[in-house]
């Protein structure tokens, strides 16, 4: 493995001769679905990845993010819907014939190929008219594994290389078919955590120097906000939003979107005549919120310290607090019964349990109970 | 050996060990010795005359032949079994699993007695062969059939568990990359379960060759015609000619040793390219 620094030096390499120049296509889907046996794993998705953009597909397990993703890549067939590759409608489509560059999870190299072969694979199976020459082939892999950074390790075989180094020749395979889009499954999933980061910026570095429209799916949800230009959330095989890291964090677009992203805890709440009961204290609802039951998602940087009882403030009782970073976070109960929540405090401010604090809420993540 | 927790006294070790060596060289070592002394025991002329005898020579001749159609035939049908099973989802699919396992399950007389049933003279198939002038019982083609049946399952086994560990992401990659299917079957799946397969191919044949049970009751003992390695020595022994019982014996245990030989060089440079590599 290379250091840290070396990975983020992809702009200093100039001297590749790799042309990257093809107009680069949006991809959409229109109404896609997908069951298994009568299991619906996808389920209507509309949604169009623009071209050049990097989209993440973040949801949890079971949520359909890799489906959608094999459905884009032909792997799987449409149970209904259309898949759009620029203008031309690319649903019946066979995979060979799609140009999409596809690394896998756990990037099934060939095993029984050295990673020069791997990487030429691509261009070795091309029709007789469209294969390059073999001199030629030889230096594009030997181009590709130096873009991905890996010069001179050609002869070697997969099961000889990191985890890291095995997901980059996958990386350079798929580069070499010269893919109209880039389709990554958990890119980083099998990856450890410092490695990870790494690999993560590398990878935003080599996206915006190629400028593939690049879709990944991912779990890992800092992985997707801090990547992407756009991330699309998934829930049981619907669209539940999309947009940027702002958007996503700031305005949730579903109550499963509001506790999915980001640690928020969820309390069941009521609201009347305008107002929320939290605790022991009330806080102004959204303008015409319907009065009734009410979900409110609350994370630690919601709230903050309120000097004292008044207009829009509400109690609660201390009971645990913890070091994080730079800050501490004392976690409180505001109702019996509830869920406590956390506050971020300044270190300085040490509290005991049992303490009462008064508290503001700055952001209101509201949603009617359903 | 470290000691650990699990490690047993030193007198119970060496009893142990004891008795492992005494019941292999007993049940295995000393029957296998046994056949080549008694194939030597009059010389080296008597072992001689067995071999250049033309109803042995038959025997041997038939064995060979039969093996050759047979392995090659089970090696496509396995290898085709195997892809199936492994690569593909389908209903009906343990039932299939099922059926491959069947020649092991059933007693290898009882699938004789089938094909008698099928193409025997008095058989479900029996006139319409007669009328065809076809022979399968009694022939060389009974015998393939026989063979076929037994040893099936020998190479759709070996490479069942190792196509399916490997799952499908690697030929979903040469798709991916715009190999086709054929092209994807060659390069990327074949190479993966070369070993195995090899592996399958070796035992397949070492049964092929040593099947009994089933041939004999397709064959017809027809001296010089029908009549394979295993049941030249059944004859042969009924003769009261041990030497030749033995002189053909050896031969089949000779082959028995290549191949235990040829499959531990395998087991030892090649573990991981077999699915019972791990398994032994």
């Amino acid at each position: 493995m290379r250091k840290a620094s070396q990975l983020g030096d992809v702009t200093d390499m100039t001297d590749t001769t790799f042309d990257f120049s093809g107009k680069p296509i949006a991809i959409t889907a229109e109404g896609l679905a997908k069951s298994f046996l009568g299991v619906v794993a996808v389920n209507g998705i509309d949604l169009q990845v623009k071209p050049g953009e990097l989209m993440a597909l973040l949801g949890p397990s079971g949520s359909g993010k890799t489906t959608l993703l094999r459905l884009f890549a032909g792997l799987e067939t449409p149970t209904a819907g259309r898949i759009l590759f620029g203008d031309e409608d690319a649903t019946h489509l066979p995979v060979r014939e799609r140009r999409v560059g596809f690394m896998f999870q756990h990037y099934a190299l060939f095993k029984h190929m050295s990673v020069a072969e791997n990487v030429a694979y691509g261009l070795h199976v091309r029709p007789r008219r469209l294969r390059p020459s073999g001199a030629e082939i030889r230096k594009r892999a030997e181009d590709l594994l130096e873009l991905v950074q890996l010069p001179g390790l050609g002869k070697r075989y997969p099961a000889q290389l990191s985890g890291g180094q095995r997901q980059r020749v996958a990386l350079a395979r798929a580069l070499a078919v010269e893919p109209r889009v880039l389709l990554l499954d958990e890119p980083f999933g099998a990856l450890d955590a410092q490695v990870r980061r790494d690999l993560r910026r590398w990878l935003r570095e080599l996206h915006d120097r190629t400028g593939h429209t690049t879709l990944f799916v991912t779990h890992d949800q800092e992985e997707a906000l801090e990547l992407a230009d756009r991330v699309a959330i998934l829930n049981r095989g619907r669209l539940e939003q999309l947009g940027g890291a702002d958007d996503i964090l700031d305005h949730p677009a579903t109550p499963f979107v509001a506790g999915f992203v980001g640690d928020a805890v969820r309390l069941s709440v009521s609201v009347e005549a305008g107002w929320i009961s939290l605790g022991r204290g009330k806080v102004p609802a959204p303008f015409q919120f319907p009065a009734g039951p009410a979900e409110l998602f609350i994370r630690p940087y919601d709230l903050t310290l309120a000097h004292s009882t008044g207009h829009g403030t509400f109690t609660g009782k201390v009971v645990g607090t913890r070091r994080v970073g730079s800050a501490r976070r004392a976690e409180l109960i505001l109702e019996d019964g509830l869920p406590s929540v956390e506050v971020t405090l300044p270190l300085e401010h040490a509290v005991l349990k049992g303490e009462e604090l008064h508290l503001n809420l700055l952001t209101m993540r509201l949603f009617p109970a359903r | 050996m470290r000691e650990t927790a699990l490690t047993e006294s030193r007198p119970l070790q060496w009893l142990l060990i004891a008795a492992a060596v005494a019941f292999l060289a007993l049940f295995l070592v000393l029957p296998l010795v046994a056949v080549f002394i008694e194939a030597l025991h009059r010389g080296i002329e008597p072992l001689l005359a067995t071999y250049a005898d033309e109803d042995t020579l038959a025997a041997i001749y038939l064995t060979l032949i039969v093996a050759a159609i047979t392995v090659p035939l089970n090696l496509v049908f396995g290898l085709a079994a195997a892809w199936a099973i492994a690569k593909f989802e389908f209903r009906g699919k343990s039932l299939l699993i099922s059926l491959i396992d069947l020649p092991f399950s059933v007693s290898p007389v009882v699938s004789g007695l089938t094909f008698v049933l099928l193409f025997g003279a008095q058989g479900v198939f029996g006139s319409a062969l007669d009328a065809w002038d076809i022979k399968i019982i009694f022939a060389v083609p009974g015998i393939v059939l026989a063979t076929i049946f037994v040893t099936f399952p020998f190479i759709a086994r070996e490479l069942i568990p190792l196509m399916q560990e490997q799952g499908t992401s690697e030929e979903e990659a040469a798709l991916t990359l715009g190999a086709s299917g054929l092209r994807t079957f060659m390069t990327v799946t074949l190479p993966n379960v070369r070993w195995a397969l090899l592996y399958g191919v070796l035992l397949c044949n070492a049964r092929a060759m040593g099947e009994f049970g089933a041939v004999s009751v397709v064959s017809g003992h027809i001296r010089g015609l029908t009549n394979t390695m295993p049941l030249q020595v059944e004859i042969l022994y009924n003769e009261y000619n041990f030497v030749g019982a033995f002189a053909v014996s050896a031969l089949l245990a000779g082959l028995a040793l290549v191949t235990l030989v040829a499959k531990s060089i395998l087991e030892w440079r090649h573990a991981e390219g077999l699915s019972t590599g791990r398994r032994h």
